[in-house]
């Protein structure tokens, strides 16, 4: 049914979303990234270059652990945990900003800029003009820069200008404006690297390939362990882009249930989550038609999680896609499961989740009664908690003896 | 022929380029607004941009942000931009064009608005966002009263240009630099070069300059390379300087003056 998944098609659509909704400015430099990715995804200097980055710069492949008390714990399906949280810089982000440096090379680009919600994709992104000595301009929403103190010092740190984004609700959407707005004025010099899988065509596409990285690791070495595909596979969802990391190798095999889990902040009857799929509907935003969470007159509504990586009104396009095609599942859990998630994880296994991923660790007790002994739970642990231990101190500070 | 090129036609033969003014509706307050933009035109405004206000206006500069900011927080919507628009379309011939982000449009419905927004008496829509890649997925060939209006910029390749000059209707809005909205001070000769190209490439459509323009002397230097100049930033800005109607009128009347050859 699904062997000839072939999205984006030409046009960079996934069905009826994603596309090019952008100024006619940024075209020209979408139509040259296309063409130019196009030829280097099947070269093989590029293919090996990028490669050997992963694996001696970013520490891959990442291991797929067995989660031996966790699954005693339910006493139900084996629970294998994708660890993304032992890449270098201690998340998913660098997969993605480790590709996209070398895109920018090839473009002979000079300037890099990039939006950043929590940081982690600014430290990514920071980290890797660094390597290469590229100069780096990573906007944050004012908001970000102060619950995220850590990583701005850190970006600094490894040379970036950090650049505060005062308008709208100064987040992660307004940074990405704020980024555009850059890239609109300085197209010539500059290469925007995005941080997940949203944005005009062909962002989605290569963010989404060079995420891949994950689901194609996780797949050899399921079969190593177990010589069988999995039952479930549980990951994240904010702009998506370690979901589809690890599900995209998976989209054929139709017998692996894919489950997207979202943030429900405070709940999905408050004002306070970012449950996109859940409870938005499709519209036109940065870039792409994708699910959006916007008011009656189409105004983008402020969102809102525990979790600033998953704090994002929008969704990438191939998320609303498999939604509608009903590939994957998309589920929501609160802030507050996601902190048990936190605590489970952390004294049952001794990996202090980030909170983002602390989302798919949650959904673990509400699917769990319903798996069998035979069956395989895959968990993409996106990212480290070292940057959450703040956040987690002052919402659960007080249950800790 | 279209109404809007028909009109800047006419404005041609007489020697007076059109001067075409964005105003964000509802901005700076919901009240008076109706009257200020009737003053503007009375001053010399050959044309109004009504543009809806947007969260999220990723093509403009901090003045216009700041002003669609304010409409929103006023509790300016895309019915209180139509109910506006039909207002100036009775008290005026001269063409009434909207310009909003895709968004707001969509929610609202594509087809209703052009259907709605062309039986008010409005002229032409402007969308930012939609570039030509996504012009058929977004209007669905649907053709009401109202002209498209496609932009080109110095990014756009001759050809570009040409396809945008096909499918644009009413005027072709040429961006006058890689960038956002806002005010410039000077445009260098690469500015200029690239309008000239953008000039000679466009034959079926009038072409507008837009963006950066904020002086008479600006609109001088355009004259040779364009049928009209768009100005925004620059006047809503004097409403942030100094709240002062007669201020705002001078700039207006003085940039008609420069619109002469």
């Amino acid at each position: 049914m699904l062997d000839n998944y072939l999205f984006p098609d030409v046009k960079g659509k996934f069905g009826i979303y994603g596309g090019k909704y952008v100024p006619e400015t940024l075209i020209s430099a979408l139509i040259e990234l296309e063409s130019v990715y196009n030829v280097l995804k099947n070269d093989c200097e590029f293919i090996s270059e990028y490669n050997l980055l992963q694996k001696e710069y970013n520490g891959r492949p990442t291991p797929l652990t067995f989660a031996e008390r966790l699954t005693s714990y339910y006493g139900k399906a084996k629970i294998y945990l994708k660890r993304e949280d032992l890449c270098h810089t201690g998340a998913h982000k660098l997969n993605n900003a480790i590709g996209q440096i070398l895109l920018a090379k090839r473009l002979g680009k000079k300037r890099i800029i990039a939006e950043t919600g929590a940081g982690q994709h600014g430290v990514a992104v920071a980290t890797v003009c660094a390597k290469f000595g590229l100069q780096c301009i990573v906007y944050m929403g004012e908001t970000d820069i102060e619950r995220q103190k850590m990583n701005v010092f850190r970006m600094k740190l490894l040379g970036a200008e950090v650049r505060p984004v005062s308008s709208g609700s100064k987040t992660l959407k307004d940074a990405t404006n704020e980024a555009i707005r850059d890239w609109v004025t300085n197209v010539e010099d500059t290469y925007y690297i995005i941080g997940s899988v949203v944005g005009p065509h062909p962002y989605p596409l290569i963010v989404r390939d060079f995420q891949s990285i994950i689901g194609i690791e996780t797949k050899e070495q399921i079969m190593a362990a177990e010589n069988k595909l999995p039952d479930y596979i549980l990951a994240c969802v904010g702009g998506g882009s370690n979901s589809i990391g690890i599900f995209y190798p998976f989209i054929n095999d139709e017998n692996v249930s894919l489950i997207g889990i979202e943030a429900a902040g405070f709940g999905i009857d408050t004002e306070k989550h970012c449950a996109t799929l859940t409870l938005g509907e499709p519209g036109i935003f940065q870039g792409m038609n994708s699910y959006l969470l916007q008011d009656d007159n189409g105004n983008i509504t402020e969102v809102y999680s525990i979790s600033a990586g998953l704090d994002y009104p929008g969704v990438g396009p191939e998320h609303s896609h498999l939604k509608d095609t009903g590939r994957v599942k998309y589920f929501y859990v609160s802030d507050d499961e996601a902190l048990k998630g936190v605590r489970l994880l952390t004294s049952l296994e001794g990996i202090l989740p980030a909170l983002e991923s602390a989302h798919a660790v949650a959904y673990l007790e509400k699917m769990m009664p319903s798996t069998n002994k035979d069956e395989i739970v895959i968990v993409n642990i996106s990212g480290r908690g070292d940057k959450d231990l703040s956040t987690i101190i002052s919402r659960i500070n007080g249950e800790i003896k | 022929m279209s109404y809007i090129k028909s009109y800047i036609e006419n404005l041609n033969k007489n020697n007076k380029k059109a001067l075409s003014v964005f105003l964000t509706s509802g901005f700076p307050d919901k009240e008076n607004f109706i009257s200020i933009a009737k003053n503007i035109l009375d001053a010399g405004a050959d044309m109004l941009e009504l543009g809806i206000p947007f969260s999220d206006p990723l093509a403009d500069g901090p003045v216009i942000q700041a002003s669609s900011k304010i409409a929103l927080d006023n509790g300016v919507n895309i019915n209180t931009v139509l109910s506006y628009a039909e207002s100036l379309a009775k008290y005026t011939n001269k063409p009434i064009i909207l310009m909003g982000y895709a968004n707001p449009i969509k929610k609202y419905g594509v087809k209703n608005f052009l259907n709605d927004a062309g039986s008010l008496g409005i002229k032409g829509l402007i969308v930012p966002d939609v570039p030509l890649e996504e012009y058929d997925s977004f209007f669905e060939n649907m053709n009401g009263n109202l002209d498209i209006i496609l932009l080109t910029t110095p990014t756009s390749s001759n050809e570009r240009i040409k396809s945008i000059d096909n499918t644009s209707k009413g005027f072709v809005y040429c961006v006058s630099v890689t960038g956002i909205t806002g005010i410039k001070n000077n445009f260098d000769s690469d500015s200029i070069k690239n309008l000239e190209r953008s000039y000679s490439i466009i034959e079926k459509n009038k072409m507008l300059i837009g963006f950066g323009i904020s002086k008479p002397e600006n609109v001088k230097e355009f004259i040779p390379y364009c049928d009209g100049v768009i100005v925004g930033s620059r006047i809503i800005k004097s409403f942030f300087d100094k709240d002062k109607l007669p201020d705002t009128l001078q700039i207006v009347s003085k940039l008609n003056e420069a619109c002469r050859f």
